[in-house]
């Protein structure tokens, strides 16, 4: 079967570079049987691509030590769930996923495009079978290939790291991939209007859902990164500003910020070399998000093993930021805009000002990234740069875009006026100032959590208050009961108020993490029967009483588990067990270091987090790290609320033509109440 | 035989869900609490357990002690401060001598910045979780913020040349303009399409 991968690798590779070739000669010289070569090259590397993908999941299923890759991430006790997440959990592995994810994305685009938009898709086959091309030649000409074998077979393999073997590691990767890959197909509708000069709004009409789906992606990829970490790695955070977050963090920033300014391009023809900048640069940041995980530039804990790949990485950044950004300033006198601002206080201009914010944020996150380089080049001494320093910087920043996140939606487009401004305010801002008071009545003194508050509480009554409006608006034109006008107020305008949906993601997701602030811990040594108490931010108090030490053997690990009776204000409310966990072989031999397997009891106030360090000289008196996090659920509670609302804006119908439909609906009831005689 | 009818039977079922709720409360298995502390047993095999730990003491609890380890990074390689990662990787064999020595210069009666500056002045300034707010560095903290209002100034700027050069294009189309509407009705309409708009 490996070998079937590899001869799989190298059809692909040839399919990708066939394709790349003939779709831009095809485009450039309007020649339709490149043209159709290219396309039908598109969807044979696809093919040839999944070939790969299941010789691998073959030989990762089957042991077949003697391939490399499988020797080198796999064992014979390894769950089944997991030896599937074999696939990505390696650099090697991850390229492949990569570029057939990719292959399939460019088939899908090339199947799935409307008729009205066909024009864009020999440049765009010419594209994404270029990227996937490249990815194709880093497994192939840079020591990348996962169908390697080794000059002899070894008996088990060495297993998958013990952190990966977690749920969230299974789906957080794929998800996190899907969303940097699927950028490059609104990157390639870009390029192709770019190359082709249909630089209307059609391009961004075709790109809609793609965008919106890298979006969904990244969104939901970051969220479920987040959980892994807090559910896994044990330090009771789930963000840390390292670099590989960063780097995910990037294009989702400029990925929101494209997804607001191209409604003012949609509505009013503006815009039009901010938005594809910003699509370029999306793309780019995507790439440089692979060079960061790949090159060992920049120290992560997330990084795969440092090796060769990343200078082709390095290399293809320059070149694709070169290429791209020298045909867009080419292009630059046909990006006119079609109307021009009427007024400072308008819906246009506060989503100019989001827009900033957000790749000021972008720019900020890039740049605490780049420092320690940056510094090291100009000083000549190293440093780091790590969480201290980038709370200090994004906190505030990332305060304003909440603000902006309610002030947007209350400005009307075009102008507005004075009244209007105090009537759109009016209850959000109260709402602010009520949320503001009660924190204060509650006893929080903490600047950044008290604005926190305020300003969620104001996002929040604007949501509100848009709702109310509309389905107020649906109730009385048309008498509809209540929950049938809201239902058919989202329905019908799914992108304006899905839109609201992750804003509302947004401020739960703001409040959680303002609750970080008040996170307690504590450790402890304790005997059996011993207890240890820790105050909640909330004013009760737990006690953790130390019930012994278990250990046991499971599939692949030797476990060793501690087990705590929680009480709340002396009243019992369960058991937590953390463990130590001696990962081993087929024969029972260790293969990593012993990993930690927290104990978490979650409510919608606080996570009680609790941590076996160890024990102490083979007892069962056990050193214990308890921590109480206050509204960690709310994070993931704020991350699926963000998806849903992204689900409800790209979820198909409810476009420009229902829109239409029920604006001419209106009209036409007012009109026909005219008509009536008095 | 009298028939059962249909307010006898809901009484009798009712009644025999109150005698019943409570006795299946009553039989639920209570856990035990653990009354006082009891033997410390030896563990079946102490190396699956990790490395064998010292007892925590009155230090490893010490807020100053926190503060001082939450700004110095581990030299293992991990990326974490030291205080996150002594309590997270109990494996590093790197954050308990930091520990150690961070434990022992307090003792020695230094204070907190002289602690950090003894550690820069041991390991340079990579030590540090965030560099220091001076010279080069200190444009680090504010680059990015200077950088967005810049931006935004001259975003203001280009925006009042837009405006100056407006040509106030045509209302939307209106299309209860063409039967006459009054100006209540436009208002509702208005209002209505508001909330029909993408």
């Amino acid at each position: 079967m490996t070998l079937l991968g590899s001869l799989a690798l190298w059809v692909a590779f040839l399919l990708g570079a066939w394709g790349a070739i003939t779709g831009f000669l095809g485009a450039s010289r309007g020649r339709g049987d490149l043209i159709a070569s290219s396309r039908h090259a598109v969807f044979a590397m696809c093919g040839a691509l999944l070939v790969a993908v299941l010789s691998l999941e073959v030989a990762l299923f089957r042991h077949d030590f003697n391939v490399e890759y499988v020797a080198a991430y796999t064992s014979r006790n390894l769950p089944t769930f997991y030896i599937w997440s074999g696939l990505y959990a390696g650099q090697k592995g991850s390229l492949l996923f990569w570029a057939t994810v990719l292959s399939i994305f460019g088939a899908l685009a090339q199947w799935l495009t409307a008729p009205r938009h066909r024009v864009y898709l020999p440049y765009v086959g010419a594209i994404t079978s270029l990227v996937a091309a490249f990815f194709i030649s880093v497994m192939l000409f840079g020591h990348s290939n996962p169908f390697e074998r080794l000059p002899y077979t070894p008996i088990d393999g060495r297993g998958l790291n013990p952190q990966l073997q977690n749920p969230g590691m299974v789906f957080h990767p794929p998800m996190l991939y899907l969303g940097y890959i699927s950028i490059t197909i609104p990157f390639a509708f870009a390029m192709s209007a770019l190359l082709s000069k249909r630089l209307d709004t059609d391009w961004l009409v075709a790109i809609r859902k793609w965008t919106l789906l890298s979006w969904l992606f990244l969104s939901v990829g970051i969220c479920l990164g987040m959980w892994w970490a807090y559910v896994e790695l044990g330090w009771g955070g789930y963000w840390a500003w390292d670099p590989v977050e960063n780097a995910s963090l990037l294009p989702w920033l400029t990925m929101t910020a494209f997804l607001h300014s191209v409604m003012i391009q949609e509505k009013r023809g503006m815009l039009k070399k901010w938005n594809l900048g910003l699509i370029i640069g999306s793309w780019l940041l995507s790439i440089f998000g692979t060079f960061i995980t790949r090159s060992g530039v920049i120290a992560s804990v997330h990084s795969f093993t440092q090796s060769s790949v990343g200078y082709f990485f390095g290399a293809f950044l320059v070149v694709s930021a070169v290429a791209s950004f020298w045909i867009y300033a080419k292009r630059l006198p046909l990006l006119q805009a079609e109307a021009s601002l009427e007024s400072l206080v308008s819906r246009e201009a506060s989503f100019l000002f989001n827009n900033l914010l957000l790749v000021g944020v972008a720019f900020s996150v890039l740049w605490g990234t780049l420092f320690p380089i940056i510094s090291e080049a100009v000083t000549g001494t190293k440093i780091t740069v790590k969480a201290p320093f980038f709370n200090q910087v994004n906190i505030p920043l990332g305060l304003a875009l909440l603000a902006f996140t309610g002030i947007g939606p209350l400005i009307a487009w075009r102008r507005s006026s004075l009244p209007n401004l105090r009537r759109q305010f009016a209850l959000p801002a109260a709402g602010g100032v009520l949320g503001l008071l009660v924190v204060l009545a509650g006893g929080m003194r903490d600047f950044y959590p008290l604005v926190a508050v305020t300003l969620g509480s104001f996002v929040l009554v604007t949501v509100v208050q848009e709702f109310v409006r509309g389905v107020s608006a649906r109730h009385r034109q048309y008498s509809e009961a209540w929950l049938l006008a809201l239902g058919r107020l989202i329905s019908r305008n799914r992108r304006r108020y899905g839109g609201y949906i992750v804003h509302v993601g947004i401020v739960i997701l703001f409040i959680a993490f303002a609750g970080m602030a008040f996170k307690t811990e504590t450790e402890a040594t304790l005997r059996p029967g011993e207890s240890v108490s820790l105050r909640s931010p909330y004013g009760w108090t737990y006690t953790f009483t130390h019930l012994g030490v278990s250990q046991y053997d499971a599939l692949n690990r030797q476990v060793t588990a501690a087990t705590v009776e929680v009480a709340r204000n002396g009243k019992r409310i369960g058991l937590l067990s953390t463990e130590k966990r001696q990962h081993v072989d087929a024969e029972g031999n260790p293969t990593f270091q012993p990993s930690t397997e927290v104990g978490i009891r979650s409510d919608l106030r606080e996570d009680l987090y609790v941590v076996l360090a160890g024990v102490v000289n083979g007892t069962e008196q056990a050193v214990y790290r308890f921590t109480i996090n206050p509204l960690v659920w709310w994070v993931w509670y704020g991350g699926m609320v963000l998806a849903l609302g992204g689900l409800i804006v790209m979820w198909p119908g409810g476009g420009a033509i229902a829109v239409r439909r029920a604006q001419a609906g209106y009209a036409v009831k007012l009109v026909a109440e005219k008509a009536k005689p008095a | 035989m009298s028939a059962v009818d249909r307010r006898g039977f809901l009484r009798a079922s009712a009644t025999s869900l109150c005698a019943v709720v409570p006795a299946f409360a009553l039989l639920r298995p209570v856990q035990d609490t653990v009354p006082t502390a009891g033997p410390s047993g030896r563990l079946w095999d102490p190396n699956r357990a990790g490395p064998s730990l010292q007892p925590v003491t009155a230090e490893d609890n010490d807020a100053a002690i926190q503060a001082i380890e939450k700004r110095l990074k581990c030299t293992c390689g991990c990326g974490l401060d030291v205080y996150t990662c002594r309590t997270t990787d109990f494996t590093c064999p790197v954050s308990p001598k930091m520990h150690a020595h961070v434990i022992a210069l307090t003792k020695s009666g230094m204070s907190g910045e002289a602690i950090v500056a003894q550690f820069v002045s041991e390991h340079g300034l990579e030590i540090l979780m965030a560099p220091p707010k001076h010279g080069f560095n200190l444009a680090g903290y504010f680059t990015p913020a200077i950088t967005i209002l810049a931006a935004a100034a001259i975003l203001l700027v280009v925006m009042r040349r837009w405006v100056r050069h407006a040509t106030p294009t045509p209302a939307a189309s209106d299309p209860a303009g063409g039967a006459g509407a009054s100006p209540v009705e436009l208002e509702r309409l208005r209002e209505a399409l508001r909330h029909t708009e993408a």
